[in-house]
């Protein structure tokens, strides 16, 4: 028999200083917060322009994404096929897969230049013939390009996740085309960069064509990205993707991380610099202006708590270095592991602020949130919506998956977001519930 | 088998919410702890669509984030100390454990599970071998029918007075705008001593749900409570009548069948008065016993035949109306309606010269459209403005 506690379990928190890398907390029974802003894989295959998502899958599976599109306006570019438990006994799989997709083809009022079809967990584990059915469909409808997509999450644990598949195959419809060598693409991203930042300003100072899957009009267009030289990715999950695409199509690839250190933006400028064969322009200004900006924030923010979390930036760690290092008085950085590029930054603030407290967004402790206590202490500002849900402030940056930040054009355009944060209440509730933060939402 | 498969596709319709869901939002309220045993991703799509009291209510619904390698070499040891180890700190009620695709097809006994953890923790625990692949009712039928099975008492004395359970009630048919409220209302304004309401709101304690053996009679607003209804019936000899108290004509209907199912000790499933729509009819598309109810005050109230077609089972429906699920079958069935009653959803399917009436439903739309469902019961201000 279980003993009475009588007691709500506290959140497993943990001081830098005893966490271990890159996996802080024990797993188990997971939670769900209410924060929504990051994207999920129906929201990136939206991305291609024009073409069609097909989900393969049980009611339970689609009923998240089939809603995804409705909320986004994008119903009619999105069909399902239901999976029933006949469909697994039986063997009628693969014949469910191209007789769906078929009808569904039949009955859409345009057919559109590519399909996205998403199979599921089960069908790996029934051993179904992908390969056959992709084959079939292709003989099938040949003005038509499809390509296979994963939602398998029990996959996420091995080999690329389902996360690293969709944003490989987001770029698996493009093929070699003549290469110019006065054209950069980016890789993977789910928002677009943004034009202030060194990267973009960059490549087309330096007169090159700068191309984003988000800026193509239409699917000629986004197959045009396959012209350019150089792929560029500066998330770690859109690695596996350029690296294949390079390898199928050709042109060169290299990764930029989305750091908030200015030695590591430098040498990162200096790699694409290099890269694009240009000098490496004087960056003084744009440092100060940084620094400048930062300061302005820290006068504003002064010694209120400050919470980050891992939606609201890929290198959560190096923006609290940064934060740290320039006199903001953050408490806790949230997130329930971290990418091997934190590495370095882990060890500096487990040397240089020990107490720094780590938590997790997902152990089911977490579900426990004593709002009351939380709402009458002070004011906190949060980076990120988990941070700002888990503190319950209104004051927050609203930002996931790096906003299209980088380098020191985005610490500015932070430290400003940070600032008007801090000083304008949000509706916090409301707007951490709306998924896919940039995307079109009918909420 | 081509005919089949095509029913299983849909162009451009949402989906209804999943068992497993169902199974959470049921049992929502009680002091549990939910266990979805799956991958991830079902937490997310639960929380974010189906469960409008995420936010505000705390509930324990966790996922048991299952990996590859544990659904190929089995680690049920795994989970139930997981489980354990929860239940440990947060002490719930009850621990319910709820199927998904995968451990379906791996043939996981989450009853079995269940018993383990029920040995260990002395808590009351159950499993439920919902699949993904069936509907909210279905999971939500499974938990209500499991809460009579388990909780209410055998011996349990009759109450004097003309006492009433509701059964059905989940946010994914009545939302969170008031309905259930409004039906408690009208019941006690009716006259009745409200014993347990299956489980949303006031009277949905765990011990007022124990307490349902000593009530007169069964409300049954939706297909999901139809079986611990019967369950009742079986076990304390307590009618049942299914029906939603929607308008003022069908709710006097509903509250007379309430009392003579009561005073006759026996359930009334013929309360409906025969429709005889013909092709060009009204069409409601939704929840059996909600549309049916719809369609019986559009009858009574305005003589305003109509057909109803379910995709959510046939309890309540009449030879006029159909259980269909394709949207291909629901597309043609609906082609030379004059209108039709439905899910903003379902719009984009419904012929353009038919006149579409909105109604969503949670369990269809999800949050989409929450802030504009209508709280129809015993009143008549939606249809009044949407049947001019």
């Amino acid at each position: 028999m279980l003993t009475k506690l009588n007691h709500t379990p506290s959140i497993p928190k943990v001081k830098i200083s005893c966490a271990q890398f890159p996996a802080p907390f024990a797993q188990g029974l997971e939670y769900c917060s209410p924060a929504r802003g990051t994207w999920n894989i129906a929201h990136t295959g939206m991305l291609i322009p024009e073409a069609h998502e097909i989900f393969v899958c049980a009611a339970g599976c689609l009923r998240g994404v089939v809603l995804t599109a409705a909320e986004m306006g994008a119903a009619d570019r999105f069909s399902t096929i239901e999976i029933k438990e006949d469909n697994l006994l039986d063997g009628s799989m693969e014949s469910l897969i191209i007789d769906g997709v078929s009808d569904i083809l039949a009955r859409l009022p345009k057919t559109p230049p590519a399909i996205l079809l998403y199979t599921s967990c089960v069908h790996h584990f029934i051993g179904c013939d992908l390969d056959s059915v992709y084959r079939t469909l292709s003989e099938k409808f040949p003005n038509v390009r499809f390509t296979d997509c994963y939602m398998n999450p029990i996959m996420r644990k091995s080999g690329l996740t389902p996360d690293q598949l969709m944003r490989r195959q987001l770029y698996s419809f493009l093929v070699p085309r003549e290469k110019d060598c006065k054209s950069v693409a980016i890789i993977g991203n789910d928002l677009p960069i943004d034009r202030s930042s060194e990267l973009y300003n960059l490549i087309s100072d330096s007169g090159f064509k700068f191309n984003e899957i988000h800026s193509c009009k239409d699917f000629d267009e986004y197959l045009n990205m396959a012209s350019a030289s150089l792929f560029i990715t500066n998330i770690p999950s859109a690695i596996p993707a350029a690296e294949e695409l390079t390898k199928r199509i050709g042109g060169k690839h290299i990764y930029l991380s989305q750091s908030f250190s200015y030695d590591e933006i430098i040498s990162e400028l200096s790699v694409l610099a290099k890269t694009l064969n240009v000098s490496l322009p004087d960056y003084t200004d744009e440092i100060k202006n940084a620094d400048l900006a930062l300061s302005d924030a820290e006068k504003v923010i002064g010694s209120a708590h400050v919470v980050i979390d891992y939606t609201a930036v890929y290198r959560p760690l190096s923006l609290a270095r940064l934060l740290l290092s320039h006199g903001f008085n953050v408490q806790t950085v949230y997130a329930d592991s971290f990418s091997g590029e934190e590495k370095s930054d882990f060890e500096w603030l487990k040397a240089n602020f020990p107490d720094l407290i780590l938590s997790p967004t997902v152990n089911y402790k977490c579900r426990k949130l004593d709002r009351q206590n939380i709402q009458s202490s002070e004011k906190t500002l949060a980076i990120g919506q988990k941070a700002a849900y888990f503190n319950q402030t209104n004051y927050f940056v609203n930002m996931v998956e790096g906003g299209g930040l980088f380098g020191f054009g985005g610490i500015k355009r932070l430290a400003n977001l940070m600032k008007e944060a801090f000083l304008s209440e949000k509706n916090m509730p409301e707007l951490i519930q709306i998924k896919g933060m940039g995307c079109e939402c009918c909420l | 088998m081509i005919s089949n498969n095509i029913k299983n596709a849909s162009r451009i319709i949402s989906t209804y919410s999943a068992d497993v869901f169902g199974v959470c939002s049921a049992l929502y309220e009680l002091g549990g702890m939910v266990i979805m045993h799956d991958a991830s991703g079902c937490n997310s799509t639960y929380t974010t669509h189906d469960e409008p009291r995420w936010y505000d209510i705390e509930s324990n619904i966790f996922i048991s984030a299952l990996t590859e390698a544990e659904a190929i070499f089995g680690d049920d040891d795994k989970l139930i100390n997981e489980i354990c180890d929860a239940a440990e700190d947060l002490e719930p009620k009850f621990i319910a454990i709820a199927g998904t695709p995968v451990p379906t097809m791996i043939g996981t006994d989450l009853k079995a599970i269940a018993s383990v953890i029920e040995q260990r923790t002395g808590i009351p625990s159950f499993g439920f071998h919902t699949t993904g692949m069936n509907s909210y009712i279905h999971g939500a039928s499974l938990a209500f029918e499991t809460l009579v099975s388990r909780f209410c008492g055998a011996g349990t004395k009759k109450q004097p007075e003309l006492s009433v359970n509701i059964i059905g009630a989940t946010p994914l048919d009545f939302s969170v705008n008031g309905s259930m409220q409004s039906i408690k209302k009208w019941l006690s304004y009716e006259g009745f001593k409200i014993t347990s309401c299956f489980s949303m709101g006031d009277y949905s304690s765990l011990e007022n749900i124990s307490n349902s053996g000593s009530a007169n009679v069964s409300l049954v607003i939706s297909e999901s409570g139809l079986a611990a209804a019967q369950r009742l019936e079986s076990m304390f000899g307590i009618p049942y009548v299914a029906g939603v108290p929607i308008g003022k004509a069908f709710s006097e209907v509903l509250s007379k069948a309430l009392k003579s199912a009561a005073c006759r000790n026996t359930s009334d499933t013929e309360i409906f008065a025969d429709r005889n729509p013909d092709e060009n009819s009204r069409v409601i598309i939704g929840e059996s016993v909600f549309s049916a109810s719809l369609a019986q005050e559009m009858l009574i109230e305005y003589g305003i035949n109509s057909r109803v077609i379910s995709p959510l089972g046939n309890c309540c429906l009449q030879k006029c109306d159909a259980e269909l699920l394709g949207e291909s079958d629901i597309e043609n069935a609906v082609k030379n309606a004059s209108e039709v009653i439905a899910d903003p959803l379902y719009k984009p399917i419904v012929n353009p010269s038919s006149k579409f009436t909105a109604l969503p439903h949670e369990g269809f739309s999800g949050r989409i459209y929450r802030k504009d469902i209508p709280d129809m019961i015993n009143n008549n201000l939606f249809l009044e403005r949407k049947l001019k």
